[in-house]
């Protein structure tokens, strides 16, 4: 397909659907819609609004700051207990479904995959939960002894009620000497999950980076850096930091995938934060720096093309010897990427993508797959921000369409539009698409795979994306009596 | 028997709200014979208490909250008799009776009061406490309707008849006002309606003129004027209603009368109620605010 052809369709694609709407929604939807392309200088990812409340009605692919600040920031901090501090269901349909992987027992040093909750009842409703609250902290001490601190994660009654539960921590951190924080992430702060990352930043960086018990401790190195904003997701933190280690740095700390609070507080001690997700932890990085003067890079695991710009990007902080090892680590893996792009860039390139996800990967998932020779012709943030549109127009390849906050309807129809050979979004849109005859890539946890960050993981990617779209499925998509 | 009719006192906070509901329901019963189930919508419990003799002892969220959820509550345990003449078993003054329920609710500061009122309504509902051999369901709400809670009695199916109790001060008129929106905001979904002011006097200067301009400039009637009385006070003092401490008493009569225009009542409106401009131009035609020129406002008083 041509540019021209491209870029035109996808431009009528743009019209088509925002025709179907009611003058309002389309005035509204159509600042979050547009395309981009890698020339020019204005495009969607400068113009495109985002961060703003959804369109009422319509079925949106967000979360909640709930979901933001348990289920994303805290909820993978492996040592301590997350109270989900309301009724049972936000607690347990919350639960265990990132696939943040750990090491530990569970249910004696670490609980990332169990569900802790208030389980609030209509009595503490109108008598309020604070008591409740405290007996359970007290509980979880009783039954728990090896944890190493309570997180309380506010659901939205405990908002509208006005439960006290900041006293409620400061109280039991008093009592029993332990990190006690509360968040106070009432799902219906903000318009998406974004917020409760920036309120669960906010708490890390009053009561975790603000405990100084372990830093007086800390032998620093020259090579000392810190992994924030990995969730470690089917393993992607490990992955990445086998690269830092060879190249001879030291991770004194990952966030907050298989984390530990002892960890989390020592990372001012880093001489670099090295962000992965910059949406969901800029927060605290821009915090470190001011407060102790460490420095932050964002870097790009996806993929070899990025992970090689980023290991050398990292390496060019530090000196000519962790240069040299980085270009070891490099040739020594290029080998191996080099025959997996071999053996699947010719099953899989020329087809293109589409992308609809959160947080980091809308943009830097697009190196992987243009590694394997893929497009990406279209792209969207579910929680992004302006910064974050920003961010992408340095990965497009081509003419992208670019849609923020996109909708169930929206995104079909897009689909139907530009016919991509695959769509990589969320679990709620991976049925709607199978079920269109559509390889479709579950790229929140994904899909069961994993992990994706560094040179290893990309391995696994490149078979999963191969066994996505080449799977003789999708030969038998049609009923006997619809083909001729 | 007569239909069940649902009636609700609202009113600003400390305007005397429980203790003209609670004297004139006695009356309803003690004169008339009318059968009613009293609901308490306030946290503190005190709707009930010249009734009872007492402060009702077991509220409804009280004892939801002892066995651990509302449905295990049983209606007996939430729904106590009145004292003396108005218990239904004692029938020496009158056939009438008077069932007293508290919804209760959280101490100052605490939990959510509002939710509390849902369920306790809920639960009595569910429970068939309306289906008795009832002539009048009444609900006492407190203070102003802050919040979806404390408009759950004049919802869809709840009361329908709505008496503000009100003075002749400024702020008691500013909330019976409030109320009216509130009524305003339901009449069209429910079936509620206002069905008069009552106005509890603090003998302020014009008064008697003051609250029936306003009732009729928001489409109702003033439908009486209770006097100021000493008796009134000495009845509460021994958790009494006036009819049962001073039966003779020219306050009695008053109840009395109030109790029959209730009982006769069939003007049942939607309210109209005042823009904040007019409401302030009817309090300065009866001399209750002075008038201010527009360059005056938010100024400091010169020395």
């Amino acid at each position: 397909m041509t540019a021209e052809t491209l870029l035109s369709q996808q431009k009528a694609a743009i019209a088509e659907v925002l025709e179907a709407y009611p003058e309002k929604a389309r005035k509204s939807r159509e600042k979050h819609l547009g395309v981009d392309a890698p020339e020019g200088v204005k495009g969607a990812c400068d113009s495109t609004k985002s961060n703003k409340q959804t369109v009422p009605g319509v079925m949106s692919q967000r979360g909640c700051a709930y979901a933001g600040s348990k289920g994303v920031v805290w909820g993978p901090i492996k040592d301590m207990i997350h109270i989900s501090h309301g009724p049972i269901g936000c607690g347990q349909y919350s639960r265990a479904g990132r696939r943040n992987y750990y090491v530990g027992t569970t249910g004696v040093d670490t609980y990332v995959t169990m569900n802790f909750s208030t389980d609030y009842q209509e009595k503490d409703i109108v008598f309020g939960g604070d008591k409740k609250l405290k007996a359970a902290l007290a509980e979880i001490d009783e039954l728990f002894p090896l944890n190493n601190g309570i997180s309380i994660q506010s659901e939205c009654p405990i908002g509208l009620i006005g439960d006290d539960i900041q006293a409620v921590a400061k109280a039991y951190k008093k009592e029993s000497g332990k990190p006690t924080v509360a968040v106070s992430c009432e799902g219906f702060r903000g318009v998406s999950q974004s917020l409760g990352h920036h309120i669960a930043n906010d708490v890390i960086r009053d009561e975790v980076l603000g405990d100084n018990s372990y830093k007086k401790d800390f032998e620093s190195t020259p090579y000392d850096v810190t992994i924030i904003g990995d969730y470690n997701i089917g393993g992607d933190a490990w992955s990445s930091r086998i690269l830092l280690e060879e190249m001879g740095l030291r991770v004194i700390a990952q966030w907050s995938g298989d984390a530990t609070y002892k960890e989390m507080t020592i990372a001012p001690k880093a001489k670099i934060n090295l962000l992965h997700c910059y949406r969901s932890m800029n927060y605290v990085v821009r915090h470190m720096e001011q407060e102790f003067g460490v420095p932050w890079m964002e870097y790009n695991f996806f993929g070899p093309t990025k992970t090689t710009e980023s290991l050398r990007k990292i390496a060019a902080f530090f000196d000519e010897s962790i240069q040299a090892k980085t270009e070891a680590v490099i040739a020594k893996y290029t080998k191996m990427t080099d025959a997996v792009i071999a053996k699947y860039k010719p099953k899989l390139a020329g087809k293109t993508v589409m992308l609809y996800v959160g947080g980091l990967r809308p943009r830097h998932v697009i190196g992987a797959y243009e590694d394997l020779g893929m497009e990406v012709i279209g792209t969207g943030y579910e929680f992004g921000h302006g910064d974050d549109y920003k961010r992408t127009k340095e990965e497009l390849s081509r003419a992208t369409l670019i849609y923020d906050d996109v909708n169930e309807y929206e995104l079909e129809q897009f689909v139907k539009k530009l016919k991509p050979d695959l769509v990589a979004s969320g679990v709620k849109e991976k049925y709607v698409f199978q079920k269109m005859g559509l390889p479709f890539r579950q790229m929140h946890s994904w899909d069961y795979s994993g992990p994706y960050h560094g040179y290893d993981a990309f391995a696994i990617f490149a078979k999963d994306m191969d066994l996505a779209m080449n799977s003789p499925v999708w030969a038998h998509t049609k009923a006997p009596w619809e083909s001729n | 028997m007569s239909e069940l009719r649902q009636i609700a006192f609202y009113g600003k906070g400390g305007i005397g709200k429980s203790t003209t509901s609670q004297n004139t329901l006695a009356a309803m019963a003690h004169y008339f014979g009318k059968k009613i189930l009293i609901v308490g919508c306030d946290p503190k419990a005190d709707s009930t208490r010249l009734i009872l003799h007492e402060k009702a002892q077991c509220t409804i969220m009280q004892l939801a909250s002892e066995v651990g959820t509302v449905e295990d509550l049983e209606l007996e345990d939430v729904c106590k008799p009145g004292a003396a003449e108005f218990d239904p078993a004692n029938t020496d003054i009158t056939e009438g009776f008077i069932m007293c329920a508290e919804s209760g609710g959280p101490e100052p500061g605490v939990g959510c009061a509002g939710r509390g009122v849902i369920t306790a309504i809920n639960f009595l509902e569910e429970e068939g406490a309306y289906d008795e051999d009832l002539d009048f369901v009444s609900y006492d709400v407190l203070g102003d309707v802050v919040c979806g809670g404390f408009a759950m009695p004049i919802r869809e199916g709840k009361a329908q008849e709505i008496y503000i109790v009100m003075s002749g001060e400024m702020m008691a008129m500013y909330a019976a006002n409030n109320i009216s929106k509130g009524i305003l905001k339901y009449a069209n979904t429910g079936g509620v309606r206002l069905a008069g002011l009552i106005c509890n006097a603090r003998m302020t200067d014009r008064e008697y003129d003051l609250a029936k301009h306003l009732a009729e400039q928001i489409g109702t009637q003033l439908i009486h004027f209770v006097p100021r009385s000493n008796h009134v006070q000495r009845a509460e003092l021994r958790r009494m209603t006036v009819v049962e401490f001073a039966e003779k008493s020219d306050q009695a009569y008053e109840y009395r009368e109030l109790a029959r225009k209730i009982i006769a009542n069939d003007l049942k409106v939607i309210p109209k109620p005042l823009e904040m401009d007019d409401l302030e131009a009817l309090l300065m035609e009866f001399g209750l605010e002075e008038e201010v020129e527009a360059d005056a406002i938010g100024k400091k008083a010169t020395a």
